[in-house]
C-alpha cells in the first residue's frame, strides 16, 4: 500500500504542525530543497486529504506521542469518504502513513507561497462554447445495471451508513 | 414592510445560483438544454466516466466577468478551482467543481428599489454587497418516484456552469429580498449572462434567515430552499421570521438547520436527509491550472491567441445598458415620474409597449403613461394576463388615443372603446366608434339645449350651486353627458353649465 508523498506545500501549511522534535530518525539533510522539486513520485492515493483532516485533529496530542487517531475521528472519516478501514491492522496502518507524510514537516517552507500542483504555471485552456459532444443516452445507459426509461436508477436519498457496531456485525464473516 | 419592531431585528442573507445562458456546458462541449429527453446531452466527462478531463469554456469566463463588472467587483486577475466533496446519486464524480478558495470576482454591490412608503408609489433605493461570485459546475437532476422506492437520475443538467452570487446578510425582510433578486433578473437578462427564469431553475435562490433583539448577537440561522418565483421567496422568508419569533416568544430555540418551502401552504417545512453539518473537504482541482483574465491587451502575454485571453477591457465595451440606467433614460427622454419607470422596467415588455405607443401617436408621453399605468395595466391584472398577452397592441391603443386627439371622441369615450376594443380585438377603434355612433356631438346648439333642458329640470340643484356649492356642477354635468351617452366634449359642457348656473 502506497501512501503519497504529495509536494504541495499547501498541504503542508494546512496540516502539519507537530514539530520536528518528533522526527528523531528524520535528519534535516536528508530532505534538502533538491528533493522538494524533485519529480519524483510515489503512487497517488486518495488518503491525501484524509490526512490533511487527521492533522487538523491531532494538533492536541502531544508531540512525543506518534499519532493516533480517535475513534469518532475514524468513524466521521469513514463516513465522508466510504472507505473501511475494517480493523485495527487498517487503523495501524492509517496511522503509519500519517507519520510517514509528517517528513514533509521538516522542510523549512518559511516565507513561501504554496504550490497546488507542478503545472500552475501553465495557461489555462478556453474552450470555444460550440457543442461537440453528448447525444450518446444509449451508450452511457448500457454502462448501468440499474436503468428505468432512458433514467439512471439510484437508491432514494442517501442511506446512512450503518453503525460501527452494525458494520462489524456485517462483516464478521468477511474474506479479510 | 420591515420586520424592525421594539423587540426582534430580522436578518436575511442570499445565496443565488444562476444558470450561465451558453451554448455548452462550463467544462464539457456538451449542449444546454431545457427538456431534452432524458440523459441525450450527457457526455462522458459529464457522467464521470474515468479518464475524463474538465476543459473551460471561455463563453462561461466572459460572462462571471461580465456580471461582475456590471455589479461593480473587484475581478481577481488570477482565481483558483477546487474540488468540493459529497455523495450524492446526481453529482457522479463525488464532487464538484467550485472556486472556494479564491473566486473570480469579489466586493461588489447591487441596488435595487421597491415601491414603499403609505401609498406604495415612492421609489425605495437599497443596496446589498456582493460578497463573491464563482463559476460552479450544477448537479443532474433526481426524481423521486416513492412509489416503487427509487430515485431516477437525469444527467442533463450535470455540468451546466453557474454563476454563484453570495450576497452579505443586508436585508431584513421579504419585500426586500424579493426586490434585490427581481433587480438581479433585471440586470442578468439585460447582461445576456442568464435568463433568470426562476419557475425553470434557471436562477434559484436561497434565503438564510434569524432573528435577533436589538444590540445582541446575531441569532442562529436557518436556510429556506425550494423557492420558485420571487413572491415566493418574499412569502418564504417573511413565515421564516414569524416562525423562528414564535419559536423564541415559546421558550424554545432556534435551530440550525436547512428547511424546505411549501409554495401550496406558505410554510417551511424541515429538510431530511441532512446528515449533521457537512464537511465538503475541499482540495484545489489539480486538473486545472488557474484562470488568468487581463486588464488590457497590452498586460496580456505576448503571442498569445486571443481566443485564449479573456481581457476586461473588451468586456467592459460590450456592456449594454443596465436597468437603473434605462430608468433614468425613460425620465429624461419622456418626463415620466420615476415610479412610472420603475414599473415600466419591472413589468416585462411594458417599457417596448410604452415607447411604441409614444411613436405612434401624437398625445404627449405623460397621457400615454396614464393609459399604459391604468387602462392597461387595469385590465391585465383584472385578468392575469402578461403584457405580450394584451389583446390591444400598442398600435391599436395609438389609435384610440389619436381619435381623442383630433377631437373626433371625448375622453370618457375613448375609455369605453378601450374597454370594447379588449373584448372585440379583430376590429378597428374607428370601427366601433362607428357602429356605436360614438363620434364626438360637435353640434354645439344640441349641447346647449340639453344642458338648458338639464337645468331646467333641477332648479334645486342650480340654487345649490349659485349659493356656493360648486361641486354639484359635477352632478348636472355627469346628467347631460348620460343624455349625450358620454359623446360631448366635457370642456363645452362645463363651460355651458357653468354659464347658465352663474
Amino acid at each position: 500500500m502506497y501512501v503519497v508523498v504529495n509536494y504541495t506545500r499547501r498541504l503542508q501549511t494546512l496540516a502539519f504542525n507537530l514539530g520536528p522534535s518528533r522526527y528523531q530518525g528524520v535528519t534535516r539533510a536528508s530532505i534538502t530543497s533538491q528533493d522538494r522539486k524533485s519529480k519524483q513520485n510515489l503512487s497517488c492515493f486518495r488518503w491525501t486529504h484524509l490526512i490533511t483532516l487527521v492533522h487538523q485533529y491531532s494538533t492536541r496530542i502531544s508531540n512525543s506521542k506518534p499519532c493516533q487517531v480517535p475513534v469518532d475521528l475514524v468513524d466521521k472519516l469513514e463516513r465522508l469518504a466510504l472507505v473501511d478501514f475494517r480493523n485495527q491492522e487498517g487503523l495501524a496502518c492509517l496511522e503509519k502513513a500519517i507519520r510517514f507524510a509528517d517528513q514533509l514537516h521538516v522542510v523549512d517552507t518559511d516565507g513561501v507561497d504554496p504550490m497546488d500542483s507542478v503545472l500552475e504555471e501553465r495557461a489555462l485552456y478556453l474552450r470555444e462554447d460550440a457543442v461537440a459532444e453528448g447525444d450518446c443516452a444509449e451508450e452511457l445507459l448500457q454502462l448501468s445495471k440499474n436503468t428505468v426509461e432512458e433514467y439512471f436508477v439510484a437508491p432514494p436519498g442517501n442511506i446512512p451508513l450503518p453503525k460501527r457496531e452494525e458494520r462489524a456485525a456485517m462483516f464478521k464473516h468477511a474474506e479479510f | 414592510v420591515t420586520q424592525t419592531t421594539t423587540t426582534t431585528q430580522s436578518v436575511v442573507g442570499l445565496e443565488i445560483h444562476a444558470q450561465i445562458h451558453s451554448n455548452t456546458k462550463l467544462f464539457s462541449g456538451s449542449r444546454v438544454g431545457f427538456q431534452a429527453p432524458p440523459n441525450s446531452l450527457v457526455s462522458f466527462f459529464d457522467a464521470s466516466l474515468p479518464g475524463t478531463l474538465p476543459v473551460l469554456n471561455r463563453r462561461c469566463v466572459e460572462a462571471a466577468v461580465m456580471t461582475g463588472l456590471a455589479l461593480n467587483c473587484t475581478i481577481n486577475r488570477k482565481s483558483l478551482f477546487d474540488r468540493k466533496h459529497y455523495f450524492y446519486a446526481d453529482l457522479p464524480a463525488g464532487y464538484q467543481i467550485t472556486q472556494q478558495r479564491l473566486p473570480i470576482a469579489v466586493d461588489g454591490t447591487l441596488t435595487y428599489s421597491h415601491l414603499g412608503g403609505r401609498k406604495r408609489n415612492e421609489v425605495v433605493t437599497k443596496s446589498v454587497r456582493i460578497k463573491q461570485i464563482q463559476l460552479e459546475q450544477d448537479s443532474g437532476k433526481s426524481l423521486h418516484n416513492d412509489y416503487r422506492n427509487q430515485t431516477l437520475i437525469d444527467l442533463n443538467r450535470a455540468g451546466v456552469g453557474l454563476m454563484e452570487l453570495v450576497m452579505e446578510p443586508d436585508m431584513s425582510c421579504g419585500e426586500e429580498a424579493a426586490a434585490a433578486v427581481r433587480e438581479m433578473q433585471l440586470i442578468l437578462q439585460a447582461l445576456g449572462t442568464c435568463q433568470g427564469n426562476m419557475a425553470e431553475g434557471q436562477l434559484r435562490v436561497d434565503a438564510n434567515v434569524s432573528i435577533h433583539r436589538p444590540g445582541d448577537h446575531w441569532g442562529i440561522r436557518t436556510e429556506v430552499k425550494n423557492i420558485n418565483s420571487a413572491r415566493n421567496l418574499a412569502r418564504a422568508i417573511d413565515y421564516e421570521i414569524q416562525r423562528q419569533m414564535f419559536v423564541l416568544e415559546s421558550g424554545g430555540t432556534v435551530q440550525n438547520e436547512t428547511r424546505s418551502f411549501d409554495g401550496k401552504t406558505g410554510h417551511t417545512i424541515p429538510m431530511r436527509d441532512k446528515e449533521g453539518l457537512q464537511d465538503y473537504r475541499f482540495m484545489p482541482e489539480p486538473n486545472l491550472p488557474p484562470l488568468m483574465v487581463y486588464e488590457a491587451c497590452s498586460t496580456a502575454p505576448p503571442g498569445v491567441a486571443p481566443s485564449q485571453v479573456v481581457v476586461l477591457e473588451e468586456v467592459r465595451e460590450r456592456l449594454p445598458e443596465l436597468p437603473s440606467v434605462r430608468r433614468q433614460r425613460l425620465v429624461e427622454t419622456y418626463g415620466i415620474l420615476p415610479e412610472h419607470s420603475f414599473t415600466l422596467v419591472n413589468e416585462d415588455g411594458l417599457m417596448d409597449y410604452f415607447e411604441a405607443v409614444v411613436r405612434e401617436t401624437k398625445a404627449g408621453p405623460r397621457k400615454v403613461i396614464g393609459w399604459v399605468m391604468n387602462e392597461l395595466q387595469g385590465l391585465l391584472h383584472q385578468q392575469n394576463l402578461s403584457v405580450s398577452q394584451s389583446p390591444i397592441s400598442p398600435q391599436a391603443l395609438a389609435q384610440i388615443l389619436n381619435l381623442q386627439e383630433n377631437g373626433q371622441i371625448s375622453s370618457s369615450i375613448a375609455k369605453q372603446v378601450f374597454q370594447e376594443l379588449w373584448k372585440t380585438p379583430g376590429k378597428t377603434a374607428q370601427q366601433i366608434v362607428k357602429e356605436q355612433d360614438l363620434g364626438m356631438v360637435n353640434d354645439s346648439t344640441e349641447i346647449y339645449r340639453i344642458c338648458q333642458k338639464v337645468v331646467d329640470s333641477h332648479p334645486d340643484q342650480v340654487q345649490a350651486i349659485r349659493s356656493g356649492n360648486k361641486k354639484v356642477l359635477n352632478k348636472l354635468m355627469g346628467l347631460v353627458q348620460k343624455e349625450t351617452k358620454g359623446r360631448a366634449d366635457p370642456v363645452l359642457v362645463r363651460a355651458i353649465l357653468e354659464q347658465k348656473t352663474s
